[in-house]
């Protein structure tokens, strides 16, 4: 099995030409949590996946997902491999070009986020390799002159069991492809699955431990500039004046150009524009938030709660309940800058038949469209090609096309294909943050402990104001959007009286989904507080949540998993101590166990067991990876992570003040799959939600002190409580 | 001025203070090599000089004249490195991939000097290099097989 990075251009073309090979094209049943979205937007025929059988017997799988660490390239190929009775080795994967037919079925576009890059496209794979297979077997009944019925496809190969003749795919491909496709080919039973559900290895392995895969900014075109922008210190800030000569006697600079976020400087080598924005001089006018602090935001937010906001939820009666134990408390979570470990990127060439637009993005419909309204061209005259993307987490899929649309501007006119490259600085600084948010909770305890009423009430920013993605994600009836509550309306303690509300943050700040999206402000909050509720009511973490989770089958399992995993109420060694926290997002459920101490009094996580229920376990490695991924990026936010602004100025520049999880941090961790013949769920982001209150709630049950407010760096935790 | 890269001889027009990594990215095409915090925070751009783990993105190029520069394009050349490279791939180490360039090349400092390394050495040698997709228990489990192999 190999990846192939061809130039998409020769793709493109090749794709009309289907001599000699066999293309099949599937689109996607829907399924699962897609179908809810699917009356959203009428699909134009979505096809999701492309098998070719190349008449030298080289399989081919196009695929219109961006692999960013995912596996997605492995997983979905496994679903074919599969279903097609090829060998693993014989399979090459291409990432697909933009194009009508490899849209979502539940939105009109190319996308890759909501943790749906193999649950969304297994059927659809699964459906491919089968109708492949069963044209090459319907090609060779014809040539051999037997029944299809006396044939079976098996290692690349149809065979004739009775004759003993053996047909390679490739010399069946040009024939099955004059065939009538079959409507529904007979899927495999998962006994007789060879690759599903195995621990296959990584398709981009080799290429990502050589230096080999080409990621965007690996790109080089011919003649090949560079740029960086300098942007203003504030958002909406614009130039008020500028003097370029010392930047222009930069050696290696040749131009220097206004563009709509600022000045790019454009050189020969990246060297030389960095030397080259340094050496500008910018008078900046400041944008609407030059007086806007993040610290403000926060004694705004916690007023905010207090007030009515709009009731996105409600079970029962909530203001009928006056009597039992009350509780409340309010959590508070900051801005987080993705950081993925390649800065953004985009090479943009203006040729004679449009434009080229190269960079590792997880939204191509939408970037296409930017660049084109940017280039002042039609969608059909900009392609973009995906190169592997180094980390997304959602900073790649903008529908605001930053990235996309300020390198289409720098590259216009200029005469030369040109690279503008971000630095870490202009990463951490350049927005599109998760926003900041306040959660202020309260509980109303029966004499049993169990909760009779439950309130939730945030403030947050909208993720989508403003944008083409509005409307799919706002109910109409509120006007608030789904993903700033997501995990607090979805709640599944079963508790009588229920209210969630949101107040609909406004502030100068570009907001953006960031791993997990709404869900990792809202289990922060939803699964703290269910501890405090437990402790107030006397009962152990676990078997508190259980009693508040029978109606949850999933749930419940996924909790005894990790709680006998971790063999949870067993004594720990002195100075230490376990907490736990369950979250469903993106339809499957994690739950973890966090072992912490402290270590000259600051929290170190030692241990995590994470149990997860995600339906099928397409490849159970890749699984454990992203959960593990996905643990490590959620505690680097829990632990350290924070961006705060005074004056409208980011104050964290780069990985000093904005530090992720190193080496010696990152605590070993244990992932176990609950068994489960269901549709694939999600698994890129449900492993973050749960860290932050896995750990703070084993601090809690070490120190006593329970942390409110992320980063847990904001509390300060006394050596271990007395006994 | 005159490079010594992968054994090979660049003759490079670049200011004096232009760091190694520019050079071998946009000057000789050596992709491999990354950028990742241009300020000696996270391992991207890892190369060795003359064996040792070195962060090329704050190295001026004018300061190696002279000596082995080995990128992760050739360290597979090695033994060693292939060893690495090796174990990297039966690990099913890399999410991402981006920071594994500079992962390898640190790893294969350290197991040059320590044939042997046990976990606190790994963190120890390791730490300076950044894994934002969290494949740091993969790493070590790598490190060790290729110590062991
Ligand atoms: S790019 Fe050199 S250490 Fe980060
Ligand atoms: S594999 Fe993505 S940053 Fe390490």
């Amino acid at each position: 099995m190999t990846t192939s990075q061809s130039n998409r251009r020769d793709f493109i073309k090749s794709s009309g030409l289907a001599a000699g090979g066999l293309w099949v094209g599937v689109s996607l049943p829907l399924a699962g949590r897609l179908a809810e979205a699917a009356s959203v937007a009428a699909p134009p025929t979505p096809v999701t996946a492309f098998v070719k059988v190349a008449a030298d017997n080289q399989i081919t799988l196009i695929i219109p997902k961006s692999e960013m660490g995912q596996g997605v390239f492995t997983g979905l190929a496994q679903a074919v491999a599969d279903e097609l009775e090829v060998d693993w080795q014989k399979i090459t994967v291409e990432s697909a070009p933009v194009a009508e037919v490899y849209h979502l079925p539940f939105v009109p576009s190319q996308f890759t986020g909501g943790s749906s890059s193999i649950a969304g496209s297994f059927a659809a794979m699964r459906k491919a390799g089968a109708t492949a297979r069963l044209l090459l077997i319907h090609a060779a009944a014809d040539t051999l002159g037997v029944p299809a019925s006396e044939l079976q496809a098996e290692h690349g190969m149809v065979i004739h069991a009775a004759s003993g003749r053996r047909l390679p795919f490739g010399t069946l491909a040009a024939h099955a492809a004059t065939l009538p496709t079959p409507q529904d080919p007979p899927l495999k039973d998962p006994s007789q699955w060879r690759y599903i559900g195995k621990d296959m290895p990584r398709v981009d392995s080799r290429v990502k431990s050589t230096g080999k895969a080409l990621f965007g900014l690996d790109v080089r075109l011919p003649n090949l500039h560079f740029a960086v922008v300098a942007r203003a210190p504030t958002f909406g800030g614009r130039v008020a004046s500028l003097d370029s000569s010392a930047a222009k006697a930069v050696p290696g600079v040749i131009a220097i150009k206004e563009v709509p976020s600022g000045i790019a400087v454009i050189a020969k080598h990246t060297w030389a524009a960095l030397q080259g924005r340094k050496a500008l001089k910018v008078q900046w006018q400041d944008g609407a938030g030059a007086t806007f602090s993040t610290s403000q935001l926060a004694k705004d937010y916690a007023e905010k709660v207090k007030q009515s906001s709009m009731v996105v939820h409600t079970l029962g009666n909530p203001s009928a309940v006056t009597t039992g134990e009350h509780l409340e408390a309010d959590y508070v979570t900051p801005y987080l800058a993705h950081a993925p470990m390649e800065p953004l990127n985009c090479a943009v060439d203006f040729n004679a038949t449009g434009c080229d637009v190269y960079t590792g993005t997880q939204f191509q419909t939408g970037d296409r469209a930017a660049a084109a309204f940017v280039a002042g061209l039609n969608p059909e005259q900009v392609r973009i090609h995906t190169t592997y993307l180094g980390g997304g987490f959602g900073r790649r899929a903008n529908p605001a096309s930053d990235f996309v649309r300020e390198a289409v501007s720098v590259a216009k006119d200029f005469g030369a294909p040109v690279m503008t490259v971000w630095s870490r600085e202009d990463d951490i600084q350049g927005g599109y943050y998760r926003p900041q948010a306040h959660n202020r909770m309260t509980a109303t305890l029966a004499a049993d402990g169990k909760p009779l009423l439950w309130t939730h009430t945030q403030a947050v920013q909208s993720l989508t104001r403003g944008t083409p993605l509005e409307k799919m994600v706002t109910d109409p009836k509120t006007g608030v959007e789904r993903l700033q509550h997501e995990g607090a309306s979805t709640m599944p303690y079963q508790i009588p009286n229920v209210q969630v509300s949101v107040h609909d943050g406004r502030a100068p700040v570009p907001v953006l989904w960031w791993r997990s999206v709404g869900h990792s402000n809202t289990a922060f909050a939803v699964e703290s507080f269910i501890d405090e509720c437990a402790h107030a009511a006397g009962i152990d973490a676990i078997s508190y949540r259980e009693a508040l989770l029978a109606e949850h089958p999933r749930h419940l399992a996924t909790l005894k998993l990790a709680a006998d995993k971790a063999q949870w109420g067993k004594k720990l060694p002195a100075g230490r101590a376990h907490g736990v926290a369950i979250h469903e997002a993106f339809n499957s459920v994690v739950a973890e166990i966090a072992e912490v101490s402290l270590v000259d009094g600051r929290p170190h996580v030692h241990r995590v067991v994470a149990a997860v229920h995600c339906g099928i376990a397409v490849n159970p490695r890749l699984i454990e990876s992203q959960i593990e991924g996905a643990i490590c990026y959620g505690l680097s936010a829990a632990l350290f992570g924070e961006i705060t602004l005074e004056e409208g100025r980011v104050q964290q520049s780069n990985f000093n003040d904005y530090p992720p999880l190193r080496m010696a941090e990152m605590p070993a961790v244990e992932v176990h799959i609950v068994p489960s013949t269901d549709y694939p769920s999600g698994i890129g982001e449900p492993g973050t939600p749960p860290i932050a209150p896995a750990v703070a709630n084993a601090l809690f049950a070490l120190t006593g002190i329970r942390a409110r407010r992320l980063p847990l760096t904001h509390t300060s935790f006394s050596p271990t409580k007395p006994a | 001025m005159r490079l010594t890269i992968n054994g090979q001889h660049h003759d490079i027009d670049a200011s004096a203070d232009m760091p190694l990594l520019w050079v071998l990215r946009d000057l000789v095409g050596l992709t491999g090599t990354k950028f990742g915090c241009g300020a000696a925070l996270c391992g991207a751009c890892t190369v060795h000089i003359d064996g040792v783990a070195t962060r090329s993105c704050v190295l001026p190029a004018s300061a190696v004249v002279g000596k082995q520069i080995t990128t992760i394009e050739a360290i597979g050349g090695t033994p060693l490195g292939k060893k690495i490279q090796d174990a990297w791939v039966a690990e099913d180490v890399p999410q991402c991939g981006y920071c594994q360039s500079g992962q390898i090349m640190s790893a294969t400092a350290l197991l040059k000097t320590t044939p042997k390394p046990s976990n606190a050495e790994i963190d120890s040698a390791m730490n300076g290099n950044i894994c934002r997709c969290g494949t740091y228990s993969r790493i070590r489990k790598a490190i060790h097989r290729a110590a062991e192999g």
